[in-house]
């Protein structure tokens, strides 16, 4: 399996796996074995241990039985039964609503919606079933065991619907919960920690990263903290937020700072609902300035959340405004994906990433 | 069978007279004379009294049928080619083995009627009098596509033929046929919208509140379901509590037709447009099949077996039961028939060669019609300080 991967999949140098990052997460130590997995396998692991320790738990979703249009549900239901690991119908707001009846009942519900584009007929399920079920009833119901697990982001070729990155419009409900790994590593220990979390999570996998990403996964059941973010490179002249599949980028552009001599900090969010403001806000008052980076169109993006409570906080700190390297305002294009894309040349030319010395302080 | 018989018949003419029936044959292709053929299979029917199975053609109708049908298959073996060459990104979902519902449909209708359909429209579009040339231009994503390159595979539209495309997300064009039909109903245009959707979307949610819409306030709105048998790979056995798509709508009337038969088709769109007319809302289950799988991503073998796709191919074939119909009825010969389909693949040759010619859109088009120019917002790259661009 390792020499299949090896062979279809480019190995990306992700983020954190090297350059002596300082790793806050409880990962695996010395003595437990390691795999070379990619994104849908580690995804694959994560789901297998989830069943196993949890008899209660069920993943469902369309096209789920035959290990998933990605893969990440392969041999669940030959393992585990057409009774837990089952197809739904063609429904999303059917399907999600049908989870959180299911958590209701104490179970623990993952459902899988096949592309994030689709998520929407099931928004209202989310936001007014879901988020709000354990506040309106007074405690006495929840749907915390819903884990809602959605493939996003850009893929080279998806165009308006296999494309999109719509974390911003969950990040706007408390109540839930917004997962987003970096890798196949985080990916296996947040999912294990987004399946246990007693609160409803919506967790947004990087397609693109599925194959792509390939990374020594830990075999063992292991989590990795919810609202928890990683600093991955540590630097003392600028701070950069990100998430998902958006850090391999942004790593690409700290390299090429290096050069010109700007140290970079890269911090890895994880979770964005509820954030890690302290350790942003600690990183930003060292650094004193502050650049975000995400797929999604600038404007109402999660970027521009963060921007104002780092503001809030860092003011006095700050010596450039806050900048942000986003997607375009315009409908995710078919054509013009490059174009609109967040590259790396834009981040390293924005003014925030330019050497210090030409920055302008308006 | 009528069919059978008349092919018997006609051999036994043809023998013994043939220079002379070169001199007898009706001209090719203007013959409006009324021809009499019978559907391959009755109507099934739910709360309404199906139509008659005798349906009136002419050699004419019989030989565009021929062509139409043969041109849309060209195409999209055309598309097929240039998608595993790279030519064509994204996403590509073909329509071959269903043919016969777009070319019925439009034999029953005017081009004041509307329809709308989801993401396997690129043979919709032909039959709406799209031009091949735009059809390929679009998938190749250039600004010669009828969508301006923008759209894509999934995204064709004509508006002056009423076509309302082409829609990515599975199920969303339900409700929206029925507003179209609403609009119509209300500027009195005796006219009505046909809305296609597919077994897999027979599910969604929006397909209920639709139906529900459209019978509660009389909309000449014509739901049809294109079912293939096949919601991506799930067979519709296993979706479906109640695959018998043409009563899905309960209060409203339905029939079950014979997608690939072009003339069942086409009498089952004319009666739906006149009882829509009068009455409201009504349901088309089409009978049909594809040959490819849901997408070129998608080999089509591995949730149903290579037997059952040539079996269909054989018996069912929608091009091949009107090439028979043709040489039945002595309209024109096998080997006219050939050449037409010759003809056709030239035809379809040339256009692609054409649009691979053409160029893509202008990088200025990123920015363009996201808002109607004057009234949108400035577009912000990557630090609000570059690439600013005000929106056309």
């Amino acid at each position: 399996m390792a020499s299949l991967l090896s062979r279809f999949c480019r190995k990306l140098a992700l983020p954190g796996s090297a350059h002596g990052s300082r790793m806050t997460s409880t990962t695996a130590c010395g003595s437990e074995t390691v795999k070379s997995l990619n994104l849908y396998s580690a995804i694959n692991q994560a789901l297998h241990i989830a069943l196993e320790t949890d008899p209660r738990s069920y993943v469902f979703g369309e096209d789920v039985g035959f290990g998933g249009v990605f893969r990440c549900t392969t041999g669940l239901a030959e393992r585990f039964g057409k009774n837990r690991v089952f197809n739904t119908p063609l429904c999303e707001q059917g399907i999600v609503g049908f989870g959180i009846g299911l958590a209701a009942m104490g179970n623990r519900a993952v459902v899988e919606i096949q592309v994030a584009d689709y998520i929407y007929p099931a928004f209202d399920q989310i936001v007014n079933e879901a988020a709000k079920f354990r506040y309106r009833s007074g405690n006495q119901f929840n749907c915390g065991g819903l884990t809602i697990r959605a493939p996003y982001g850009a893929v080279g070729h998806g165009g308006h619907y296999h494309s999109q990155s719509p974390e911003a419009f969950f990040c706007h409900v408390p109540g839930i919960k917004v997962v987003i790994p970096r890798s196949p590593r985080e990916a296996k220990g947040l999912l294990l920690s987004s399946i246990r979390d007693p609160n409803p999570v919506v967790f947004f996998e990087p397609k693109w990263l599925y194959r792509q990403a390939v990374e020594e996964v830990p075999e063992h059941d292991y989590m990795i903290p919810l609202s928890q973010a990683e600093i991955i490179r540590e630097g003392s002249d600028i701070t950069l937020v990100g998430w998902g599949a958006q850090l391999t980028v942004m790593e690409q552009a700290c390299l090429d700072a290096e050069k010109e001599g700007i140290s970079c900090e890269l911090i890895d969010l994880k979770t964005l609902l509820p954030w890690d403001k302290e350790t942003v806000e600690a990183s930003v008052k060292k650094t004193g300035r502050l650049l975000i980076s995400h797929e999604a169109p600038i404007t109402g993006g999660f970027g521009a959340e963060i921007s104002a409570t780092i503001l809030e906080r860092c003011f006095l700190k700050l010596e450039a405004p806050v900048s942000r390297v986003c997607g375009l305002d315009t409908p995710f294009p078919l054509v013009f994906e490059p174009f609109y894309m967040p590259t790396k040349n834009k981040a390293s030319s924005s003014s925030s990433l330019s050497s210090p010395s030409k920055t302008h302080i308006f | 069978m009528a069919l059978s018989r008349l092919s018997s018949r006609s051999t036994t003419l043809l023998q013994p007279f043939a220079t002379t029936s070169l001199l007898r044959r009706r001209h090719i292709s203007t013959d409006t004379t009324p021809i009499t053929v019978e559907t391959s299979l009755p109507f099934t029917s739910h709360l309404i009294s199906p139509p008659s199975r005798a349906v009136e053609t002419s050699s004419q109708e019989l030989l565009s049928f021929f062509r139409d049908m043969a041109l849309m298959r060209r195409m999209e073996i055309a598309a097929d080619s240039l998608y595993k060459a790279k030519l064509i990104r994204g996403f590509c979902h073909l329509y071959d083995g269903q043919e016969a519902v777009a070319i019925g449909m439009e034999a029953a209708i005017t081009k004041r009627d509307a329809i709308i359909t989801s993401y396997r429209d690129h043979c919709t579009f032909l039959g709406r009098g799209g031009g091949l040339f735009e059809a390929f231009s679009e998938l190749m994503g250039r600004t010669t596509g009828c969508s301006k390159g923008k759209g894509g595979s999934m995204h064709f539209y004509k508006k002056d033929a009423s076509f309302y495309g082409g829609h990515g997300i599975v199920g969303a064009q339900a409700p929206l046929g029925c507003g179209l039909a609403f609009a119509q109903k209300y500027s009195k245009e005796e006219a009505v919208s046909f809305t296609l959707y597919g077994d897999g979307a027979a599910n969604q949610g929006q397909l209920f509140e639709a139906l529900n819409i459209a019978a509660l306030w009389d909309l000449p709105a014509v739901l049809v379901c294109e079912n293939n048998h096949y919601g991506m790979g799930t067979a519709e056995w296993r979706s479906a509590k109640s695959p018998a798509y043409f009563k899905r709508g309960d209060y409203v009337p339905g029939l079950k037709v014979d997608g690939m038969d072009a003339l069942a088709v086409k009498q089952a769109c004319k009666f739906a447009k006149e009882h829509a007319l009068k009455n409201g809302p009504i349901i088309l289950e089409m009978d049909t099949y594809r040959y490819h799988g849901h997408s070129m991503s998608d080999p089509g073998s591995t949730y149903r077996t290579r037997d059952e796709i040539s079996g269909v191919r054989q018996v069912r074939d929608p091009i091949d039961r009107v090439r028979k119909l043709i040489i039945a009825h002595d309209i024109a010969t096998e080997k006219e028939l050939k050449d037409m389909e010759k003809e056709v693949r030239k035809e379809v040759d040339a256009a692609v060669a054409q649009a691979k010619e053409s160029p893509i859109p202008e990088p200025s088009e990123l920015f363009s019609n996201i808002y109607v120019k004057g009234f949108g917002a400035e577009s912000f790259g990557a630090d609000r300080k570059e690439l600013r661009a005000t929106l056309p």
